[in-house]
């Protein structure tokens, strides 16, 4: 009983507080990747609670955080008009040609 | 007890204690978040702590880190008083921790400079997690000195309430002289300046008040300490004690 109104309590704490999503990049030269997101009040916040979480086991040398409400999304509503216009142009992937050993990332 | 022994013990007992402390908040924090950063931070100065007693247990021969995390008694614990005192709301937690952290991150950069190797490594190692611990719990000063009217009062109450027990940081005793002289250990004393310093700095930026430098509480050294440690201690080595073959 009392266990579900600490849960409570938190979930109405973090209702107020702002979301971030958090961006890692593993090693140097490569993109920064989506892993999640945290609740932090001001940016520093975000910055420690996204160490703590994302990155205990090695896992990043860089970390973003950006404020959930400044990422600009479609939604699936555009799918249709967005993506399937591409689906029959084949030329435009990179199929045809041979990778040079050594090209990694791709 | 060796010299040497002793004073690793004091290193130690501090990081076990308020490792155990920090500990208490697991599943109580604030937020998720929170109780996750505390639970970090808990764990930083339990392998601190670990790292210490497993050479203290070299140095001594007969007992092993366990026996000295769980077998000693109340009288035989050298911790700072300040990491024994109760949790109390997350602003009391904070101040504790800050008080702590910013000696800490003195403390071991000097002890880093150590002639006794293995104290050297392991203070060199701890210097990165303290920087850490120092950053968050010094945003959270600043966030809540600096924050709605009810948070600034809370925290200002709790450094005046806590901050009696920052003399013993630099406290120097016989064995203290004598580590020094050895240049094993180093002049606690003159780590004052620079404690001043990061202290003054986060609490303008808090703005909140530096209490003045009134009575101190003292006694660690010695191994007298509050009467809350006694009921850490039951908690935390109940199960070795009550089943002393144990093995996990």
């Amino acid at each position: 009983m009392q266990l579900e109104l600490i849960h409570k309590n938190k979930l109405q704490m973090n209702k107020a507080a702002t979301i971030w999503e958090v961006f890692i990049q593993s090693k140097n030269g490569l993109a920064h990747k989506h892993v999640g997101n945290v609740h932090a009040e001001d940016k520093e916040m975000a910055l420690q609670n996204a160490r703590d979480l994302y990155t205990r086991r090695n896992e990043g040398s860089c970390i973003w955080v950006v404020k959930s409400e400044h990422i600009v999304s479609s939604v699936p509503e555009d799918e249709e008009s967005f993506f399937d216009p591409s689906n029959d142009k084949v030329y435009r992937h990179p199929t045809f040609y041979n990778l040079p050993d050594g090209v990694k990332h791709i | 007890m060796q010299d040497l022994e002793k004073y690793i013990l004091r290193i130690a007992d501090s990081s076990l204690i308020l490792s155990h402390r920090l500990s208490e908040w697991c599943s109580k924090g604030p937020t998720l978040e929170e109780d996750i950063a505390i639970s970090n931070i808990s764990l930083d100065l339990l392998g601190r702590a670990n790292s210490l007693l497993e050479y203290c247990s070299k140095v001594n021969g007969n007992k092993s880190a366990d026996d000295l995390a769980f077998k000693r008694d109340e009288r035989e614990f050298y911790n700072f008083q300040i990491c024994e005192l109760e949790n109390g709301h997350f602003g009391d937690t904070i101040i504790r921790q800050f008080l702590f952290d910013s000696y800490a991150s003195l403390f071991f950069k000097k002890l880093s400079e150590s002639k006794d190797e293995t104290l050297s490594a392991i203070a060199l190692k701890s210097i990165k997690e303290i920087n850490y611990h120092l950053r968050h719990s010094s945003n959270w000063v600043i966030r809540l000195g600096d924050g709605t009217k009810l948070s600034k009062e809370k925290i200002q109450d709790s450094l005046n309430k806590i901050w009696k027990y920052t003399g013993e940081f630099f406290e120097m005793d016989e064995l203290d002289n004598e580590m020094l002289k050895k240049q094993i250990g180093l002049d606690n004393k003159e780590l004052k300046n620079q404690w001043d310093i990061i202290i003054n700095e986060t609490l303008e930026k808090a703005k909140l008040n530096r209490p003045k430098d009134g009575f101190m509480m003292t006694g660690s050294k010695k191994g007298i300490h509050t009467e809350l440690l006694g009921k850490i201690l039951s908690e935390m080595q109940y199960i070795p004690r009550a089943y002393p073959d144990a093995k996990w």
